[in-house]
């Protein structure tokens, strides 16, 4: 219903994203709303995990819109990301209408008038129906609008984002053998990217740039309560307090919040209440991807334990 | 409020986050959007519009907080500007409350209002004054008294002398309270004038700072710039990385790669709708280096040698050599150790003794001429004084032969060239470029113009 209209206020933004299941901080609240009010795209850069797709399934599960997805690697180019001719239909309909051709040209009498009547049928083979549109065509021509989602930009080469810069500041694409692609709906553009790479300025100029970075507690433990439902509120603060100390150890990958909850699932799994060091020294490879993490981390875990228990006392 | 946030765009710019018209024009949407309700939101609808990285985010969070950091009394000042039809010359008239009463009536309106301590009314006041005094347009540190003494002035400080020398006879308590207060006063407003420095000066004095720096001969710092100057030498070495550590992959449209273009077209008999160029790698510079690090060029050395090394992703290959009275590779120095450390090493394994050309060319043929190849330039930096010794300008003519190019910077102007010991016109025979070298910007043009010459 309320697909077109940008939402009324940065709280309307916050529980409409709720309502998907994704709990936004103020920021990414307004990010959002900021981006449906003045139409920009959002660049969302942050650590692994922390929900930067996430909040683009979201936000097109709250809108009711498609999500069209554009997933970024080295070497993508223009034939798979915007559109390519269906050469294989061409030639099949220029092999099934050679007869045909020879009908129209039968009674041409000089080869100048044969090329001639031929002009007239010109531009057959290059028309809209031999076009074969790839992720950002596709998001141009939705009638309803929907969310096109650049994910991880910073894979791409530098000649993508060029390509991009069109699309994200006038939404349209130019195809030389048939004009230009205006959007039927203004799409909700969201790029993602893991700075891998830097990007370009006139790249970041054209976008809201969003930084989302590991959650406070209290958002995170809502975020738990939200994706892991039927979990033990002690439970899901104690875990979410182990979490955050295990962030501020040296480790090679910090554990973002698709590990916290990947982990709260395991514990709801295997049936415990509370958190005990037996169990987490068990479980300890869903939350760290590397053998050197677990080994740093693991004389600490008693002390964390310990630490987050006393949390869920008073916490 | 728009010329508010004007004055925040320039704060923002002095706080060192780039700003084009465009991200303001965006900013001036988003707030128009957000309204001025909230300040926590108006702070993300700010950061999400300007800021384009982690630095520039925490950069402007410190200046949208140094900015909006007296938030009742902007409050306040706004009321009152409004109040007083935008006039903020004339000090806009409070109605005392009554406790100053009654013989405090023959004073001036700052005497009164001074006596009256009522803050925001004080604050309201300061800010006029301040807009009085266009104190946003104030740009270096020394003019702080200036705009100190034009507040003062528009606030009536001189009608405050006379209440006060009045007083001074006629009631000696007042006069008193009267003092404190105007010392009070003077305090507040040499504070408010350093915040504004702090807020609006900031990008005029870096410039200036800059500017002088990078026009400095590099010859003679003095000690306290030297490090300043490593800072700009980084982010020079910064600037010419963006430049140039673009993907050297191209493709190369006129050359088409039969092979390739048969093989993607196999699906449809060999009718070839896709085409495939041949790419050609682009070469990345291969750079050796020599330096003279005798007396006078040794601090040019210095910041050549940190530029060159900070170049990794531009440049695939350094080596560096470093030479007075005989020569040493010091790559590895440089590489593996702090610039301080690698300069001050460099010095003790060369030492400042007098430079001899012909011997260090010499070295470096016997020992290190395989490191020149067709694909490398050879630069190096030195001012060609070769106290009266042999130049052997002949092994130069065969390092010339050897490399791809052969670049020698001279610190020295070019009059200076050819004169006394100065052998540099005959050098000079086999070098395809020679250019002055003193300062930090020619520095800079000296070393881009080696890295773009791979393009």
């Amino acid at each position: 219903m309320n697909t077109h209209l940008p939402a009324a206020s940065i709280e309307a933004v916050t529980s409409g994203l709720a309502s998907a299941g994704y709990i936004a901080s103020r920021q990414i609240a307004t990010a959002v709303y900021l981006a449906e009010r003045i139409g920009k795209p959002i660049l969302v850069e942050g650590p692994a995990g922390v929900g930067k797709t996430e909040l683009a399934k979201a936000l097109a599960t709250w809108r009711g819109l498609k999500m069209i997805r554009m997933q970024c690697y080295e070497g993508l180019d223009e034939a798979k990301a915007l559109y390519e001719w269906k050469y294989a239909k061409q030639l099949l309909y220029t092999q099934i209408l050679k007869d045909k051709l020879g009908e129209v040209l039968g009674d041409a009498e000089t080869l100048a008038a044969a090329l001639d009547r031929l002009h007239d049928f010109g531009d057959v083979f290059f028309s809209k129906e031999f076009v074969e549109p790839r992720p950002l065509l596709q998001a141009l021509e939705q009638p309803g609008g929907c969310v096109l989602l650049v994910d991880e930009i910073d894979k791409s080469d530098a000649e993508f984002e060029s390509l991009l810069l069109e699309i994200l500041s006038d939404y349209q694409i130019s195809i030389p053998e048939l004009g230009t692609v205006v959007a039927v709906v203004k799409p909700v553009v969201i790029l993602t990217s893991n700075g891998e790479r830097d990007l370009s300025d006139a790249l970041k100029r054209r976008c809201l740039h969003l930084h989302i970075g590991f959650p406070e507690q209290k958002l995170e433990e809502r975020i738990v309560e939200s994706r892991v439902p039927g979990i033990a509120q002690t439970l899901s603060q104690q875990l979410v307090s182990f979490i955050h100390q295990v962030r501020t150890l040296d480790l090679k990958k910090l554990p973002s919040v698709s590990e916290t909850i990947d982990w709260a699932r395991v514990l709801v799994l295997l049936q415990s209440n509370e958190l005990d060091h037996e169990t987490v020294k068990d479980t300890l490879n869903v939350l760290l991807k590397y053998e050197a993490d677990i080994e740093t981390t693991l004389p600490q875990v008693t002390t964390f334990v310990a630490k987050a228990g006393r949390q869920g006392v008073f916490g | 409020m728009r010329e508010e946030m004007h004055r925040f765009f320039r704060a923002a710019r002095g706080a060192g986050v780039r700003l084009s018209p465009a991200e303001s024009i965006d900013a001036m949407n988003a707030v128009a959007a957000v309204g001025f309700a909230d300040r926590g939101v108006l702070r993300d609808a700010l950061l999400l519009t300007l800021a384009k990285s982690e630095d520039e985010k925490r950069a402007l969070e410190d200046c949208f907080d140094l900015f909006f950091s007296q938030p009742e009394v902007k409050q306040a000042a706004e009321l009152e500007h409004e109040a007083a039809g935008g006039d903020a010359d004339a000090p806009p008239s409070e109605s005392p409350p009554g406790a100053a009463g009654g013989p405090s009536s023959m004073l001036g309106e700052l005497a009164q209002l001074l006596l009256s301590r009522d803050r925001n009314a004080i604050a309201a006041a300061m800010t006029g004054a301040a807009r009085a005094a266009s104190l946003s347009d104030i740009r270096y540190f020394t003019q702080r008294g200036i705009f100190a003494t034009r507040m003062l002035d528009a606030l009536g400080i001189e009608r405050l002398h006379d209440d006060l020398d009045a007083l001074a006879t006629t009631n000696p308590a007042q006069a008193e309270r009267l003092a404190a207060a105007l010392q009070a006063l003077r305090e507040n407003v040499r504070e408010v004038v350093s915040q504004a420095l702090l807020l609006y000066g900031r990008e005029e004095s870096e410039n200036l700072r800059h500017e002088m720096l990078r026009n400095a001969p590099l010859a003679r710092l003095e000690r306290r710039q030297v490090e300043q100057m490593q800072a700009l030498i980084r982010s020079i070495a910064r600037r010419l990385r963006e430049r140039y550590s673009k993907p050297r992959k191209q493709k190369r449209r006129g050359h088409l790669d039969i092979r390739r273009t048969l093989r993607r077209n196999a699906a449809w008999g060999g009718v070839p709708f896709l085409t495939s160029w041949k790419r050609r790698r682009r070469d990345r510079p291969k750079i050796v280096a020599l330096c003279d690090v005798s007396g006078s060029v040794a601090q040019v050395s210095d910041f050549f040698l940190l530029l060159i090394h900070s170049l990794h992703e531009v440049v695939d290959d350094v080596r560096s050599f470093a030479f007075s009275g005989h020569l040493v590779e010091v790559s590895d120095v440089l590489d593996n150790q702090s610039p301080e450390q690698a300069m001050r090493e460099i010095t003790s394994k060369v030492g400042f003794g007098s430079s001899d050309y012909g011997s260090s060319l010499l070295d470096f043929e016997k020992g290190f001429i395989e490191a020149v190849t067709p694909r490398t330039t050879v630069i190096v930096l030195g001012d060609a004084r070769t106290n009266n010794l042999d130049p052997r300008a002949d092994i130069l003519r065969r390092i010339s032969e050897r490399s791809k190019r052969l670049v020698w910077l001279n610190p020295e102007g070019r009059l200076a060239w050819g004169w006394g010991d100065s052998e540099m016109p005959r050098y000079a025979a086999f070098c395809s470029v020679v250019r002055q070298c003193a300062t930090a910007r020619q520095l800079e043009r000296a070393v881009s113009d080696i890295v773009g010459a791979y393009r």
